[in-house]
């Protein structure tokens, strides 16, 4: 038995026990500290390499500045997520934020517009997605449309986005909602056709009319794949985010990227890739735990794969 | 279709049934099919793989419709689906995101059954069957002998006066399914229902049924109807039992063949 089975045992079993208890957070560090060791681990060794490259000279510090320069100076680099201040928010404790906290709201103006976008563009496309199953006439007008509208490239929306919603959040949300959007509905489609008939026909044989089958078996059949193919394109939304920032309709850490790029700063721009790349991380850790909360029984983790 | 003054839980009257009639992919499934079914009567359907058992279970549930021919239960034609014919699968088909006993209960509260009503019959149901402990657990948490049971419960807390079973023991070892029969067997007799029971199993056949219904190669057709007078508990290695699996397996052989052949026939054209 593994050292981390054994800890969550101890802590269930609970005080009082004759035997050696641990307190309960003891056991969940020890559980989750393999995966944090990994991950350090991982990082450190690429960042590892970098320094070493930068230390040896073949990594040239003005252009590929290593870990230790970029975020060495985050006072430096945070002057510049000052681009908060157009846009009044925190800008209420007398004109411009500090450092820290302009970091603190473009990051939050970022991962706001994310979580919207992938909110609106879930709820859609399941809405949208069962009811070109559940209305035989609305599927055959819409389909062959958003099967049209799939392979094109969310950039291609943006003007469209700017067209219609000017500058500010609308464009970004409205950005990440159209990039997945479509895939979702598709992915929703699919997944539905794919229902097993077994379940259908039991609620069938048990009386339910076509709506309950909808609701009770079929929705919620499809949702653990649905989360799945939300997950999967959590970059694609990530993505045009940053681009829709980027290209001016709003404020936010694709405008800052633009920024280090307009003014020649790879610092900034490795340092606003650390971030994303540690938000990106956090939205998907987060995500994993709504879908445990959300979709207990499907089964979790890779457990079968680590006994191979 | 009209009503007729049978009153057998199943009516089959020249019952046909083509998939996918009239397209290039057409494909005759049962032809002439005439079976009744007595209320309360236990009968094993057996037959070559793909000579439309399941297909004629389908028929009767009112999940799919005949081709030619008609279907009647207690007199009613069959047009959809009803929860008084319970079809119950291989697999057990629970619905993973809902408790044992909700499972249990999936069918009254689609028939708008109060929460109070629900659980205390789903609580009846799941003693019916031996889990009462299980109530609140989750599909996957049970064996595969476990989730069949709860898949019988589910099906008998609607009290259905027919129970269409295709291969329900079929993915399970050879002592659970022994389990399984002499459960099935106590269930069939204190609910009064009609059993109609799919397998493969020559043995499952001898130990279940009042009669056997061996089917033709495909087009199902009804080769014999063999009628079995042993009392139940019934001892499988009686001189009785043998000169009917003996009879049955004989029935069945030819028929296998005859699916082999036309396999082999169909694979190299
Ligand atoms: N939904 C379907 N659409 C088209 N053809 C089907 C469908 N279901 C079954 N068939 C065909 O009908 C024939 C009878 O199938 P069925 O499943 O009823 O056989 P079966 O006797 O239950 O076989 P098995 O013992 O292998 O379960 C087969 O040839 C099969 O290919
Ligand atoms: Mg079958």
């Amino acid at each position: 038995m593994s050292a981390i089975s054994q800890a969550a045992r101890a802590s269930r079993s609970g005080a009082g026990g004759q035997t050696l208890t641990w307190p309960r957070w003891v056991a969940a560090v020890i559980a989750v500290a393999p995966t944090i060791l990994w991950g350090a681990a991982s990082i450190g060794l690429f960042a590892g390499i970098w320094e070493v490259l930068w230390a040896v000279g073949w990594a040239d510090a003005k252009l590929l500045p290593p870990p230790h320069i970029f975020i060495g100076n985050i006072a430096d680099q945070a002057k510049f997520f000052n681009t908060v201040n157009r846009w009044q928010i925190g800008a209420g404790q007398g004109g411009v934020p500090s450092s820290a906290a302009a970091v603190f709201y473009t990051i939050l103006a970022t991962t706001g517009r994310v979580f919207a976008g992938l909110v609106i563009a879930s709820t859609l496309a399941v809405t949208i997605g069962v009811a070109i199953r559940y209305f035989r006439v609305f599927g055959r007008l819409t389909l062959p449309t958003i099967t049209l509208l799939a392979p094109v490239s969310p950039i291609a929306w943006l003007p469209v986005a700017i067209f219609l919603f000017g500058i500010g959040n609308g464009p970004a949300v409205f950005m990440v909602v159209i990039a997945l959007l479509f895939h979702m509905v598709l992915a929703t489609i699919n997944q539905i056709d794919n229902v097993n008939r077994n379940l259908i026909n039991v609620a069938r044989t048990m009386g339910a009319s076509k709506r309950q089958t909808y609701m009770r078996v079929i929705v919620p059949a499809i949702l653990p794949q649905l989360f799945v193919v939300l997950r999967f394109n959590l970059f694609a939304a990530w993505m045009v985010v940053l681009v829709a920032e980027a290209t001016g309709v709003g404020y936010g850490l694709g405008q800052v990227i633009m920024l280090a790029r307009n003014t020649f700063n790879p610092s900034l721009v490795f340092f606003t890739i650390a971030l994303i790349g540690v938000l990106g991380f956090l939205f998907d850790f987060a995500m994993r735990l709504a879908q445990r909360k959300l979709l207990y029984w499907v089964p979790q983790g890779t457990a079968v794969l680590r006994g191979l | 279709m009209r009503p007729i003054s049978s009153r057998n839980a199943v009516v089959c009257r020249d019952v046909a049934k083509v998939w996918a009639p009239g397209t290039p992919r057409a494909h005759e499934a049962l032809r002439g099919i005439d079976l009744d079914i007595a209320p309360g009567e236990f009968v094993v359907l057996l037959g070559p793989s793909g000579c439309g058992k399941s297909t004629l279970l389908y028929l009767i549930a009112g999940l799919e419709d005949a081709t030619g021919g008609g279907l009647w239960s207690f007199g009613d034609p069959v047009e959809k689906p009803s929860p008084e014919r319970s079809l119950i699968f291989q697999e057990a088909s629970l619905f993973p995101w809902l408790t044992v006993g909700q499972n249990v209960a999936f069918g009254l509260s689609i028939a708008g059954r109060p929460p109070a009503e629900r659980a205390e019959i789903a609580r009846q149901t799941l003693q019916r069957v031996g889990l009462s402990e299980a109530i609140d657990k989750r599909p996957d948490e049970l064996s595969g002998g476990m989730r069949q049971r709860v898949a019988v419960a589910r099906a008998l807390a609607m009290q259905p006066k027919v129970l269409l079973m295709d291969e329900p023991f079929a993915a399970l070892d050879v002592q659970t399914r022994a389990k399984m029969q002499d459960f099935l067997l106590d269930v069939w007799r204190v609910s009064g229902a009609s059993v109609m029971f799919v397998t493969h199993h020559i043995d499952e056949a001898v130990a279940l049924a009042d009669r056997v219904v061996v089917f033709t190669a495909r087009p199902g057709r009804i080769k014999t109807i063999v009628k079995v007078d042993l009392p139940r508990p019934r001892d499988p290695f009686s001189p009785e039992a043998e000169a009917l699996r003996r009879h049955l397996t004989a029935q069945l052989q030819d028929e296998v063949d005859r699916a082999f052949a036309e396999q082999e026939a169909l694979v190299a054209s």
